[in-house]
């Protein structure tokens, strides 16, 4: 695809309508809660962008990412948003390999302006040799591509946050592209985060249309769009009603589970958890975890593999009381020291007494 | 650190260093309360009926003669913050979950409905014992610093408990770890301070109960 066609008419040549090109828009801009007027505003602007060069870097990562996004059942608007797009380097994606493949990283890169979309953590222990590509481990790559890009977006938990690779022990000290920021490892570039395991397909082209429309959108405290992770999953679960009238399912099986009620006890971490799943929903509208009988499991947030058991509810413990028998030990064996040095002052004490006699009381 | 990184810590390695202390420190103060003893009372008992350490137990729990009318505010707030805090811990369906995963014992739970009607009585109740004692010349020329605090640590857990489930005032992760993590703190202070009342009311009662009926008095 020429690099200087605009998005309408790349979406043209594969069969879009104008009418399927402003429904998309319009989708988009309700999606994201903008004003009516938006929709032509996005229709419009993403009508006449020129095709962005995008590297995509993965990293210490399972590819779910890129999965979900590019294995909806039927070709989506979204799925030729990112069609659209000049992506320069992905691994999973790129006919090339190799020197090939490096080369077009490469000269993307010395062009400069380019969006950097990385999913995967980065490992950092011993010079971050843990994970390589083409002989530069990935902290390298990073820092090199990152350099004259004009911003990133990280998609996945794994890249927001570190995900899995950084849960406890976090063995390779991976981090993610904004610790790596903060710690000064990589440039300050403008940073969205679109956290998930994986994240909603459409939350990523969402994400991509109004960043090529509008910008960065506006993000929360954990740089994640607030249009999509502004609503936690349980203030938008259709279960919701039965978490305020006390109603929760108690075992996967029980009467409540089959009435659909509540699964907070079953271990659903909805109320900490904010994503879009509730709303947007996840193959093509057809369900979501909760719907289909699963606590949410909170992978939109920063160190969800630590946060316990996906089966305990939010009120229990993560981890055992380890140092609970120790406690107990140690109590009695002091409760019992300071009574022995108790007995003893009291038995000085009492030896100290003199015997009072009727004579001493005449003196 | 994030709000998710609170609350693990808080549901994590916070809970089990408050744990810790708190069973620390009750098994030590309770041995050595319990060894310290008393002198042997030599004299012969006298015996009077209605007088010994299990009436005063009970006799104890109600208000003396005419005191419910001179000082309403402490025994019927009193009770009504002792009673609904019991409800609270005890029969919240949240809280017995929790207990069942440490102690593997579990019974059914009241209607949250229930509870938190208990809850916003309680806090109720509480705000006005508070009242009281700063109001009333004589209960706040007797008060210290301990009372204020011991007062506040009971009362932060029911109010972050309640703003939690409730969806107010902050997002839900947080609250729930600053419901947390002040029960941690009621955890650590209460073998220190003296909310220790909870395992030693009854035992001094009976202790009292028991030398006074010793010389023949009931009380």
């Amino acid at each position: 695809m020429a690099k200087n066609i605009t998005l309408y008419e790349a979406l043209a040549s594969r069969g879009i309508t104008r009418r399927g090109f402003m429904k998309f828009c319009a989708a988009t801009a309700s999606m994201m809660a903008l004003p009516p007027g938006a929709a032509a505003a996005i229709a419009e602007t993403l009508g006449k962008t020129l095709r962005p060069s995008v590297i995509w870097l993965s990293f210490q990562e399972c590819t779910g990412c890129t999965e979900s996004l590019t294995r909806a059942d039927s070709p989506s608007v979204e799925q030729l948003i990112f069609d659209f797009i000049s992506l320069d380097y992905h691994h999973t994606l790129q006919a090339a390999a190799g020197h090939a493949a490096e080369e077009a990283r490469e000269h993307a890169m010395t062009m400069g302006g380019h969006l950097v979309l990385v999913d995967g953590s980065i490992p950092t222990l011993a010079g971050g040799l843990h994970s390589t590509i083409a002989g530069i481990t990935n902290l390298q790559m990073l820092q090199e591509t990152v350099e004259n890009a004009s911003a990133v977006v990280s998609i996945g938990t794994c890249a927001a946050f570190g995900g899995l690779p950084a849960a406890k022990p976090n063995p390779t000290q991976a981090k993610s592209v904004q610790e790596l920021m903060d710690e000064g490892l990589i440039a300050r570039k403008p940073l969205i985060n679109v956290p998930g395991c994986p994240p909603i397909p459409s939350v990523i082209a969402g994400v991509l249309a109004h960043y090529l429309t509008f910008g960065v959108p506006e993000l929360d405290k954990l740089g994640r769009p607030k249009v999509f992770f502004g609503d936690s999953i349980h203030d938008r679960c259709y279960r919701r009603p039965f978490y305020d009238q006390g109603k929760f399912a108690k075992t996967f099986d029980d009467e409540g589970a089959r009435k659909g009620w509540c699964l907070f006890e079953l271990g659903c971490k909805g109320p900490t958890t904010f994503n879009a799943c509730a709303t947007t929903k996840w193959n093509q509208g057809t369900s979501f975890p909760i719907e289909a009988g699963h606590g949410c499991i909170g992978c939109s947030e920063p160190s969800f593999w630590d946060a316990g058991s996906f089966y305990k509810a939010l009120s229990q413990p993560t981890e055992p009381l380890d140092l609970a028998a120790g406690a107990v030990v140690a109590g009695a064996a002091i409760g019992v020291g300071a009574s022995i040095a108790n007995r003893a002052k009291k038995n000085a004490a009492k030896s100290q007494h003199e015997t009072a006699t009727l004579k001493d009381l005449e003196k | 650190m994030n709000e998710i990184a609170l609350l693990n810590w808080a549901r994590g390695p916070g809970l089990d260093i408050a744990v810790a202390v708190f069973l620390l420190g009750t098994l030590w103060r309770l041995i050595e309360i319990i060894s310290l003893g008393r002198k042997k009372d030599l004299s012969a008992p006298r015996h009077k009926p209605g007088a010994s350490g299990w009436h005063t137990i009970a006799r104890r729990s109600v208000a003396p003669p005419g005191m419910l009318k001179r000082s309403p505010i402490s025994y019927i707030g009193g009770y009504v913050f002792h009673v609904g805090l019991a409800l609270i811990v005890f029969f919240y369906a949240q809280h017995i979950k929790l207990i069942e995963s440490l102690i593997g014992l579990s019974w059914p739970a009241l209607p949250s409905q229930l509870i938190d009607l208990v809850t916003v009585i309680t806090l109720a109740a509480m705000v006005l014992v508070l009242v009281d004692r700063i109001n009333k010349p004589v209960k706040r020329y007797l008060s210290t610093f301990e009372d204020y605090f011991t007062w506040a640590v009971t009362f932060l857990p029911i109010l972050t408990g309640y703003l939690a489930v409730k969806h107010l005032l902050l997002p839900y992760t947080t609250m729930l770890a600053l419901h947390i993590l002040s029960v941690e703190l009621l955890l650590v202070v209460l073998p220190f301070t003296k909310l220790f009342h909870v395992f030693t009311a009854f035992m001094s009662r009976w202790y009292n109960g028991n030398a006074n009926a010793h010389k023949g008095v009931s009380v």
